[in-house]
């Protein structure tokens, strides 16, 4: 049973074995990548179930391996995470809006402009932390190692995310729609805030949510920015300073164990907070995309 | 409805509120550009500053990398090593699993199995590789590499970093080569079946071959993310430089340099703070040499079938 | 021989001939780029009537009644060269806004494109947005009334449009573009993805328009032409630069009984496509 036609007329034996041969290697090849993912997944629960609790939900870090927790981290992604949408949606929709519907595509600057974007799409994320610290923490801006550097930073990254994921929702829309409003009278920005744009938002928001999922995991930036390892509070403002689960879980990581404090299962019990929350805000996308998406 | 011909007023008002928008938005656009020339600048400048001091020749070509001892050395080879090394195993297992996986998908599975198997990949891609370092550094070195196949490697070394990145490139190699199999016309295949070719020998020899730019795009793509990874190798890879090729030893790339020199609070203007961008340049000049040749060959396969 | 019977005209409807032009179009041509859509086209269009735009396809008379509302503009690389007078102002003077222009002269497409939104905020959509005054239940009943289509919406104007047949909402966009209170009204082509009983329904009310619009439609089919309409302009393909020019534009009843030319006989006698 294949996706794609069969021979007619019988093949030999040494050739069907061969089909067949290939067949399960390919099999094989997937199989293995999937079941990578398994393991790791099962050694991450077995590592790190047994911390996982309410205590450890609600405590902060500690050298006493047996009272630390992620508070503090849990917290800071949040306030991360706030200040990354609250940059990238609006830098975001409106850059997408401007390619889609305002750019003329045979202007050379415009081409220059999509392509930077895609060049920056693949751009290492650590490259993005130099960038933070170099001009958001230090330099020009001089914020410091604070959560609305650590927030910008994370939104620059996952930025060219969410603009070709909008622009991939404005182009869904037909161009019937626009011309029939155009018909009507309406301008050009009414015809895009009244009618595409609207009709674009479940895709665009499955986009944001699915940046903010990359967003969510980086640690490589947040070290060079300089994110606290070690802190006892919850951020209180966009000037707090801040630390994050991966930096926390990096931190865990990092520290060797021994009998009196074993830091292992702290962090894997940080990694399965993590990917609770990731599959959550994907969960989430799924749900947006099955639920609204216009049908055409 | 009869307009009266005399009272017709065809002249409106500018727009200004239409002009305001376009600019608005053309901002809005410029920050991406922005974003580049800022990574630019802040990489060059500080890099500049550090040639002038260490000497490019002695940075680009030196065999020693020890710029927090005395005496310090500042050539950046070991780290171009390390990174080469890990990224070429990478690619030694993300290659052949991620183009199996990717036939399989496109040529072989049912839409069931397609439909249920691309969001677990997906998943896969999903996954911070601070997860994947963790699984590094305590199940793949100890219990696969050193007690199921009693290889005699650190317990920070650039074999098991090299894999598992491998493993999470995987998903990289399989979306992008399947779709550019996927966009393969139907018709080349059904001219190959008619002529009596086996499934094999279609897929080998007409499919792969046609979507031969994209699955090509798709390796660079998952070279330059190889390079580019951080977590895994400064949890897993090691910290110790190494200018040569045993990679059951520590390897530390340009990446891991990056990240475990900043971590401490690095004074603006010491040599440290110097390497660190000079480093940073070597690291964005190889990625975006892959990324631009990605690019190409991503235009060339969609050009030819859309 | 004659194609379908056209309309009886009275003495009266004779002399609506007579009266002013809405449109007058001289030596209109457009192109896309490079390449020449349509040339050379003059004539005019009057007022209260129907004006059909026959002939066989890529004639450009598509790109001819876009000319109308400049929804050319649109398209980047149009190029429109000529005078298009509307009640004598110049449609494409430096001056002059597209959006008054589109105000006036309405379009109805060959695909009924509704927008995703409710039948209530599909025709209360433009009077919004060009900030007219006005209970806008009254704008939206009296449009789906004018439209014919009041009856089969009343019950349920919040309801996705997408929900209607293909018939249902094309006269919902007829709806649309009469809840602006235009002056003409351009229809590109509207039956021609719709069944024969819903085209029947559609000409039926174009012929009621006609008392208080100025209607030109665009048609491949004869017929429909024939039907509805009081002059045809036919336009055709010239073999040699593969550019549209109008050929011949007349009264209805003389173009299908009696054309002046021969392309237009063999056209509507059917011996050409």
């Amino acid at each position: 049973m294949s996706a794609h036609g069969e021979t007619v007329g019988r093949p030999s034996s040494a050739r069907r074995a061969k089909d067949l041969a290939f067949r399960l290697a390919l099999l094989a090849c997937l199989a293995v990548a999937i079941g990578l993912l398994g393991i790791l997944l099962v050694d991450a629960v077995l590592d790190g179930a047994g911390a996982l609790d309410w205590d450890f939900i609600n405590s902060f870090t500690s050298i006493t391996a047996d009272k630390a927790g992620i508070q503090a981290a849990l917290w800071g992604t949040i306030w991360l995470m706030g200040v990354c949408a609250l940059f990238i949606i609006p830098v975001g929709v409106a850059t997408a809006i401007y390619l889609e519907e305002y750019a003329d595509e045979t202007r050379w600057w415009n081409r220059v402009i999509e392509l930077n974007i895609q060049n920056l799409a693949a751009v290492p994320s650590i490259v993005y932390g130099i960038l933070g610290l170099a001009f958001l923490v230090r330099g020009p801006l001089n914020l410091g190692q604070v959560v609305l550097a650590g927030g910008l930073t994370l939104g620059l990254l996952v930025l060219p995310m969410v603009i070709i994921a909008g622009r991939e929702a404005l182009r869904a829309v037909p161009s019937s729609i626009r011309e029939g409003s155009m018909a009507l009278g309406a301008t050009q920005w009414q015809t895009i805030w009244r009618q595409v744009l609207p009709a674009a938002v479940p895709g665009i928001a499955t986009g944001v949510i699915l940046a903010l999922s990359r967003a969510i995991g980086e640690t490589a930036p947040l070290i060079v920015i300089g994110a606290a390892t070690v802190i006892f509070a919850n951020p209180t403002g966009l000037g707090s300073d801040f630390t994050a689960m991966p930096i926390q879980i990096f931190d865990w990581i990092s520290r060797a164990s021994n009998d009196i404090n074993d830091y292992r299962p702290l962090a894997a019990a940080g990694i399965l907070v993590l990917i609770l929350l990731l599959l959550a805000m994907n969960g989430v996308a799924i749900w947006l995309r099955n639920r609204y998406e216009q049908k055409w | 409805m009869e307009a009266a011909a005399t009272t017709i007023r065809l002249q409106g008002r500018r727009r200004h509120g239409e002009l305001a928008v376009r600019l608005l938005l053309g901002l809005a656009a410029l920050v991406s550009l922005l974003t580049t020339v800022g990574i630019v600048y802040a990489l060059l400048e500080e890099t500049v500053v550090f040639f002038g001091e260490v000497g490019a020749h002695d940075y680009l070509f030196g065999t020693k990398w020890t710029p927090l001892f005395e005496p310090a050395s500042f050539g950046v080879l070991p780290l171009v090593a390390g990174t080469l090394a890990t990224s070429a195993i990478a690619m030694l297992v993300a290659v052949p699993l991620g183009l199996g996986a990717a036939i399989y998908l496109s040529e072989y599975a049912r839409p069931r199995v397609r439909k249920t198997v691309k969001p677990i990949l997906e998943l896969l891609a999903g996954i911070p590789t601070i997860v994947f370092g963790y699984f590094a550094l305590t199940f793949f070195t100890p219990e696969i590499l050193r007690a199921f196949f009693n290889l005699d490697v650190g317990i920070f070394n650039a074999l098991a970093a090299g894999i598992i990145i491998g493993f999470l490139t995987i998903p990289i190699v399989a979306s992008i080569s399947e779709d550019a199999m996927r966009s393969v016309p139907q018709s080349l295949r059904e001219g190959a079946f008619g002529l009596g070719a086996s499934k094999l020998q279609v897929t080998m020899r007409v499919v792969f071959p046609a979507a031969l730019s994209g699955i090509v795009a798709s390796v660079v793509l998952a070279m330059s993310r190889a390079v580019g990874e951080t977590m895994v190798v400064v949890i897993a890879g090691g910290l110790q430089p190494q200018w040569g090729a045993d990679v059951g030893k520590s390897m530390e790339t340009l990446t891991a340099f990056i990240a475990s020199t900043a971590k401490g609070d690095v004074p603006t203007g010491s040599i440290e703070y110097k390497t660190l961008f000079a480093v940073g340049t070597t690291l964005f000049v190889i990625t975006f040499v892959l990324n631009m040749f990605s690019i190409r060959f991503v235009r060339k396969y969609r050009q030819v079938y859309e | 021989m004659v194609i379908g019977q056209p309309a009886p005209k009275s003495a009266e409807e004779r002399t609506r001939a007579r009266r002013e032009p809405i449109f007058h179009l001289e030596g209109v041509s457009v192109s896309y780029g490079d390449k020449a859509a349509v040339r050379g086209v003059s004539f005019d269009i009057a007022r209260n009537e129907i004006t059909a735009l026959i002939g066989p396809s890529g004639c450009g008379k598509s790109t001819l009644i876009r000319c109308l509302n400049r929804m050319n503009d649109l398209i980047p690389s149009a190029r429109v060269e000529g005078s298009v007078l509307y009640h004598g102002q110049d449609l494409y003077g430096s001056e002059v806004d597209a959006v008054e222009v589109r105000k006036r002269i309405g379009m109805v497409f060959q695909k009924p494109n509704p927008f995703p939104k409710s039948i209530y905020d599909n025709v209360a959509f433009g009077p919004r947005v060009l900030g007219m005054k006005g209970d806008m239940d009254e704008v939206v009943q009296r449009a789906l009334q004018r439209a014919a289509v009041w009856d089969e919406t009343k019950d349920r104007l919040k309801a996705n449009a997408f929900g209607m047949s293909g018939g249902q909402q094309q006269r919902l966009c007829i709806a649309r573009a009469l809840a602006v209170e235009p002056d003409v009204i351009l229809m590109d082509e509207p039956c021609s993805a719709l069944d024969p009983i819903s085209t029947g329904k559609i000409e039926d009310l174009m012929l009621e328009l006609r008392k208080d619009y100025s209607i030109v439609i665009v048609t491949h089919n004869m017929q429909q032409a024939a039907r509805v309409s009081d002059r045809t302009a036919f336009f055709t393909v010239d073999p040699e630069d593969r550019v549209g020019r109008l050929v011949e534009y007349d009264d209805t009843e003389t173009v299908f009984t009696n054309p002046g030319d021969p392309r237009t006989e063999a056209y509507v006698t059917g011996k050409v496509g």
